[in-house]
């Protein structure tokens, strides 16, 4: 029974591996068009998620359950935030609300 | 347009073509009636200089639209001091910075103590409460309303209320004004005798002009319905920088120039960002709203910094 839970264990253990190994524990989202890009990340949990603005207004990443909120974002202007916690976290731009993300966080 | 006092569709037609140059219009018994800027001229104004409109000012702006826009709004104040008639009231009807930082709160205020238009009211833009707090705005500008934003004060028999539709966006949403301030906006109409002329001023347009782009408040209708049983109503806003209008019964909705920097018409390019034009363009396309009261009624004057 004892071999039976190492055998199952050992996939597990290999998983872990290869997703702490893809992830580079740092994602970049570009704001651009009045868009963020991309709208859909999925991050494994101590990413650091950074967004620059690349459009000549200024935008806003502000969570929508107060986790995170950027300054306004003048062009070239960068935002960062670290992910530590799993779950999902949606977020838009506060001066432009048609502007939204979603950053899903996966634990390691 | 040979009458102003005897306007036709037409001639309201006629009258919107002269957008860019300024156009006078006189509101009689919820009817606007156009004239051209020129003929105007040659009419000496008439009636009580009441309010101005300034908006979108924009103070930390420096792209390529207009890299100075500290000094177009110095252009937009000696256009008013240069005035024959001082207004009473001066209305910046918000983003009076681009980025909600202090300095640009600092400059803004600096400037704008230059300006002879009377006493200055202030509703925030969007830009102006980029930290969700508004924290700089109100620091500056909080007094009048207690901190909350929204308020209301009689000036010549005109009731004016100045409204807040930037904070607290939702996901796709237009602008809000929230339970909250509805409730006080009811309370603040509900003794007011239905001949009490109304202005109503907010930053983002009291009406949908284009939802993709957020050119609307979600929860205006309900604002209006307030509105609906005064003979005059006035609804004064930013946001677009440019000029748009409407008549819907006794109220007559009129979007400002910003002093700042042209924004494209609805749906045209990316998005709702600064519009760069041919240099020699811009002052045509930056401005303030004169509003005087012409007898019993209220007069909107559009004047640009070309």
């Amino acid at each position: 029974m004892s071999r039976f839970k190492h055998l199952l264990a050992y996939p597990v253990a290999m998983m872990l591996l290869i997703v702490s190994a893809s992830a580079s524990d740092a994602e970049t989202i570009i704001i651009k068009k009045f868009m963020f890009n991309p709208m859909d990340v999925t991050v494994p949990a101590g990413t650091d998620v950074t967004w620059e603005n690349q459009d000549g207004e200024p935008h806003t990443v502000v969570s929508l359950t107060n986790d995170f909120r950027s300054q306004a974002l003048d062009e070239k202007d960068k935002f960062s935030h670290r992910f530590d916690k799993p779950g999902t976290y949606k977020y838009i731009c506060s001066i432009h609300p048609k502007m939204v993300g979603i950053i899903t966080v996966v634990a390691k | 347009m040979s009458d102003p006092s005897n306007p036709s569709r037409r001639g309201a037609l006629k009258c919107m073509a002269f957008g860019g140059a300024g156009t006078l219009f006189t509101l009689s018994g919820g009817l606007l009636t156009p004239m051209s800027l020129a003929q105007a001229a040659t009419q000496a104004p008439s009636g009580i200089p009441l309010f101005l409109q300034i908006s979108d000012s924009h103070i930390g702006f420096n792209k390529e639209a207009n890299p100075d826009v500290a000094g177009t709004l110095k252009e937009t104040i000696a256009l008013v001091n240069a005035m024959k008639t001082k207004p009473a009231l001066t209305l910046h009807t918000g983003d009076i910075t681009h980025l909600s930082r202090a300095a640009e709160f600092d400059t803004a205020l600096g400037l704008m103590q230059e300006l002879r238009g009377g006493e200055l009211h202030t509703v925030p833009g969007e830009h102006d409460v980029t930290d969700g707090m508004g924290t700089e705005y109100f620091a500056r500008f909080g007094k009048a309303s207690d901190n909350r934003g929204y308020y209301s004060f009689d000036h010549q028999g005109v009731h004016f209320i100045g409204l807040v539709n930037v904070m607290n966006f939702k996901p796709n949403g237009l602008g809000s004004f929230g339970d909250e301030q509805l409730a006080w906006l009811k309370a603040d109409l509900a003794a007011r005798s239905s001949s009490t002329p109304i202005v109503v001023f907010a930053h983002m347009p009291m009406w949908s002009i284009y939802e993709s782009w957020g050119w609307g408040t979600g929860d205006a209708e309900e604002a209006l319905s307030y509105l609906r049983r005064f003979g005059s109503v006035t609804v004064l806003n930013g946001h677009i920088h440019q000029i748009v209008q409407k008549v819907e019964g006794n109220i007559t909705f009129h979007t400002a120039r910003s002093t700042a920097y042209p924004q494209p018409l609805a749906g045209e390019g990316d998005g709702p960002g600064p519009l760069t034009v041919p240099a020699g363009k811009l002052r045509n396309m930056l401005g303030i709203t004169d509003i005087r009261l012409v007898r019993h009624h209220l007069a909107l004057t559009d004047n640009t910094l070309a």
